[in-house]
């Protein structure tokens, strides 16, 4: 925040008045403090005050409390990253104070419960220190037991007083979220609320007003990614789903199961990621497009019903949204470690298509292109998502609904004849017939897993094996051709590439931003279409000197991590080497500059590797 | 149902005669529902079964069109092959859930389940047990032949204690699964027993099990010719066995009752142990869909989505 500070002279005692276009405000407690609903209430409103938002938040693995933090950033302008370091920290018990003092910058301020947290003398000098009395405040302003569910709101309060927010939006917002419950809970709320704002700044060392940004025109949404994808499931025309509870990918089937009856529709939850993958293979054959979905482990569950898919040419979606692996690994922690099993996991030769949004927003309309890939090819489709898109909020553009949505009913207009596998078309594709469909031959086709002749009938004739796998690849030549070559952020040539996938979009191109400022060559590629790749990457490669594939996965054994490895073997391209990590925490600017630096100072890695 | 199954789709291509309003499809031949000549040995019980599947779609006029035919894997489970209608052949085991995808996604289809005792009760067993307490609409037919055959003599969940397979050259020690009494505790809401060898009971059950609306559950002993000859003589009158069918007395809505019939040592009875009118899932999804489609009466999808936007700005 501090660069970008315009700061305002103090006048007299009372504090003094920043103006800012940016802030990034970091809230730690524990699991239950409904310090969610604050990041909440401030990413919304950032949303309705035409600004940019994005957040990120920590939860423990276990049921109940454990340390947890949101992270909102704000801003006027372009927000890429929730940001390396806040410039308010929101401390709600000692071990909050202690173990996030380090994510604030120096100088920033510490706002902490003086009923819960002992300052320590040693940070007094680097950090602005606010002890205010949340807890025994928050039970003076509401009274009674509720002292626990009213801190969080006393302390937005704060906040907005702090920030100079936008009061009857919050309001509003408020009661909104407590609205249609027991009156007085809306009410107690925005008593604390406004205890909160009213509190007596004096002591607080200055507060900030946002600069007015540039006016987006029309309406912004705000959500996670987990509910992009659901909602653009929905307007996809995904009509039918199953599931198996597993952190993170678990909203999304809360969501669809909520939802899907409004439609019609129908979301399962089964007995086991088996079950969920066969039952929406099932519902896919059966004419509409459906969806499963999981996380890490589930989806090695799904991998053999994934491959009959493939076989059988069905259409299926199935979301992954990535968590730290292997096994249980790290289930509320962030890893892009999945590339490999969703492009290659399963068994035989099996092309799928995979897709990673790279916000968002992405993931909405990743969810109807995947759905369309799928009808359009007959293939299974993954959507790679991750856990720090699906809980991050950000605030995007209204997507227009009347356009966007589509309707995939089945046609079951009689037909002719059929040949479900019918080899004589050049991209290999064949439109379905469904169940229901009358044949007017008499010839039925069966949908298998066993490789089969053009009508579906098993046959094991070397020559029918080679012409219905050079079908099944030939079918991703054609996606591969529609296919757009992703465009270069930054220059088209230079000396360094940052290459990412997924959800790390955003601090890539902030780095990339933040070392071009310093006078650095660099620039960004993010590929979104994981399988097939677009064509034309290696002429964009050949313009730089150095190409870095930034991934949240392991370097592997050879230096270079998942879509490294993809890239390196498409390409053939010594110039590939990787930026990795797996601490389990989306990317700091910072690191990811740091690691460039010393990648080019190095350079022994290259050799290595070539 | 089975006026559902025989309805005349209600689009017809334009390039093909339409029938004239109100005239008849004819029901179909044997010849018009056979497809591939099956691959199993000759004197495998599966035949009887298949026959009576094509008898069954020939009695109650079901067309092509109107029915699908789902298969595991095993020698029963190539099935679909055999039969000219809509037919899936998926992976080892989880057929049900496959079909369970279907049935709640299309109810203008009947879905048939064929498949074998490994399947359904081994690598499948989960699926079973979910399947039968869901109550999904749809009919199950095991082939039960007590030992795995398409992969030459393995013990099967099914095999009795002693039974000397490739895998257990000494004689099998793990005890059978009862497929009676397993359904009868999972919740199936139709569960009988009959054997190849006696057709006209082996319609009359799939015929039931069929018509009852809910999850239909038929085990039809089928004896493997190959790999366990003779395993069901003592229920085959004609080798000198006893066809003892469920007494008339049995009440069949008493589940301790069923239960109880199904511990009967071997040949043990055939007919119908357990039958009872629990609403389907596909019965509650739909009153599900009824009450939240009620709520957004007259929109259109994109504005009943709209609503969920507009929630979030």
């Amino acid at each position: 925040m501090s660069d970008t500070i315009a700061t305002a002279s103090p006048s007299g005692g009372a504090p003094k008045v920043s103006k800012i276009n940016e802030a990034v405000i970091r809230i730690a407690g524990n699991s239950q403090d409904g310090i969610q609903a604050i990041g909440g209430f401030l990413a919304r409103l950032a949303g309705r005050s035409e600004q940019e938002v994005m957040t990120f938040m920590t939860i423990p693995a276990t049921i109940s409390g454990g340390p947890s933090i949101f992270q909102v950033r704000i801003g006027s302008g372009e927000v890429l990253s929730a940001g390396d370091e806040a410039d308010v920290l929101l401390a709600l018990y000692q071990h909050s104070y202690e173990d996030h003092i380090g994510s604030l910058k120096k100088g920033g301020i510490v706002l902490f419960d003086a009923d819960h947290v002992e300052p320590k003398p040693e940070w007094q000098k680097d950090y602005h220190h606010v002890g205010i009395p949340l807890s025994t405040l928050a039970v003076e302003a509401i009274g009674g037991t509720a002292k626990d569910k009213g801190k969080n709101i006393y302390a937005l309060g704060l906040i907005a007083r702090m920030f100079d927010l936008n009061v009857p939006k919050l309001e509003k917002l408020i009661s909104e979220r407590f609205g249609g419950k027991d009156e007085s809970i809306v009410k107690n709320a925005l008593v604390a609320f406004h205890a909160g704002y009213a509190y007596n700044t004096g002591n607080l060392l200055e507060t900030f007003k946002f600069t007015e940004g540039p006016g987006k025109g029309g309406h912004q949404v705000v959500m996670n990614g987990n509910e992009a994808l659901g909602y653009g499931l929905i307007a996809a025309g995904v009509r039918f789903g199953a599931g198996y509870p597993i952190t993170p990918w678990s909203d999304i089937m809360e969501l669809l199961r909520r939802e899907l009856p409004k439609y019609g529709g129908t979301f399962v939850q089964c007995e086991d990621e088996i079950a969920s993958i066969s039952m929406a293979v099932g519902a896919s054959y059966a004419g509409r497009v459906a969806v499963t979905g999981s996380s890490g482990p589930g989806i090695s569950l799904k991998s053999e019903a994934l491959g009959w898919a493939v076989m059988a040419e069905v259409p299926l979606v199935i979301v992954d949204v990535q968590r730290g692996g292997p096994s249980t690994g790290l289930p509320t922690s962030v890893e892009q470690s999945d590339l490999n099993i969703a492009r290659f996991g399963s068994h035989g030769d099996s092309p799928r298509v995979v897709l990673a949004p790279a916000n968002v927003e992405d993931c909405f309309y990743t969810a109807i292109e995947a759905v369309n890939i799928a009808r359009k090819y007959n293939v299974p489709v993954f959507i790679l998502s991750d856990q720090a898109i699906a809980t991050r909020i950000e605030a995007f553009p209204e997507p227009n609904l009347e356009k966007l949505c589509q309707d995939i009913s089945p046609d079951l207009t009689t037909v002719p004849d059929f040949k479900p596998y019918d080899l004589t078309t050049p991209d290999g594709v064949v439109p379905r017939v469904v169940p229901g469909t009358r044949i007017a031959s008499g010839k039925y086709p069966v949908a298998t897993g066993l490789e089969h002749d053009e009508a579906g009938h098993p046959t094991a004739a070397p020559k029918m094996h080679q012409a219905m796998v050079a079908k099944r690849r030939r079918k991703l030549l054609a996606l591969q051709a529609t296919v757009p070559v992703p465009k270069v952020y930054g220059p088209p040539e230079g000396n360094v590439l940052l290459v990412g996938w997924g959800s790390t979009q955003g601090p890539i191109r902030e780095a990339v931003d933040r070392a071009r400022g310093a006078g650095d060559s660099i620039s960004s590629l993010h590929i979104k279409h994981l399988n097939p790749l677009p064509n034309g990457l290696d002429n964009i490669f050949s313009g730089f000197h150095h190409v870095f594939v930034v991934e949240m996965n392991d370097e592997g054994l050879y230096g270079y991590g998942q879509l490294g490895g993809l890239l390196r073997a498409r390409f053939c391209d010594p110039r590939i080497r990787g930026i990795n990590k797996t601490d389990g925490l989306t990317w700091k600017v910072k690191e990811i500059l740091a690691a460039v630096k010393m990648k080019l100072s190095s350079n022994g890695g290259a050799a290595k590797t070539v | 149902m089975s006026e559902a199954i025989a309805e005349i789709p209600a689009r017809e291509n334009a390039s093909l005669a339409p029938p004239a309003p109100g005239a008849e499809r004819k029901g179909l031949t044997k010849k018009e529902i056979a497809a591939d000549h099956p691959t199993w040995c000759p004197g495998c019980g599966d035949f009887s079964v298949l026959a009576l599947y094509f008898k069954l779609i020939e009695k109650r006029k079901i067309w092509h069109e109107k029915i699908t035919t789902v298969a595991g894997i095993g020698c029963s489970s190539r099935f679909p092959y055999f039969v000219q209608a809509h037919g899936v052949h998926y992976i080892h085991g989880r057929a049900l859930p496959f079909a369970t995808g279907i049935s709640l996604s299309r109810p203008d289809l009947h879905v048939f389940v064929f498949g074998g005792d490994g399947d359904a009760f081994s690598i499948g067993g989960n699926h079973f047990t979910h399947t039968s307490r869901k109550n999904v609409k749809l009919t199950y037919v095991v082939m039960d032949n007590w030992v795995y055959g398409l992969t030459k003599k393995q013990t099967s969940p099914t095999s009795p204690v002693g039974f000397k397979s490739k895998t257990d050259q000494w004689g099998a020690v793990d005890y059978p699964i009862n497929p009676m009494k397993q359904a009868i505790a999972a919740g199936a809401t139709f569960v009988a027993r009959t054997t190849s060898t006696n057709p006209n009971h082996v319609l009359a059950m799939m015929e039931a099990a069929m018509d009852h609306d809910g999850f239909g559950f038929v085990e039809c002993l089928s004896e493997c010719v190959e790999f366990y000859e003779g395993a069901f003589d003592a229920a085959n009158p004609r080798k000198g066995g006893v066809f003892k069918e469920v007494p008339k007395e049995h009440d069949v809505t008493d589940e301790l009752a069923a239960y109880k019939l199904a511990g009967a040592d071997f040949p043990g009875y055939f007919g119908i142990f357990y039958k009872n009118n629990k609403p389907t899932k596909n019965a509650k999804e739909a009153e599900i869909q009824r009450g939240m489609m009620e709520k957004v009466k007259g929109l259109k999808d994109w504005q009943i989505l709209q609503k969920n936007f507009d929630k979030m700005k």
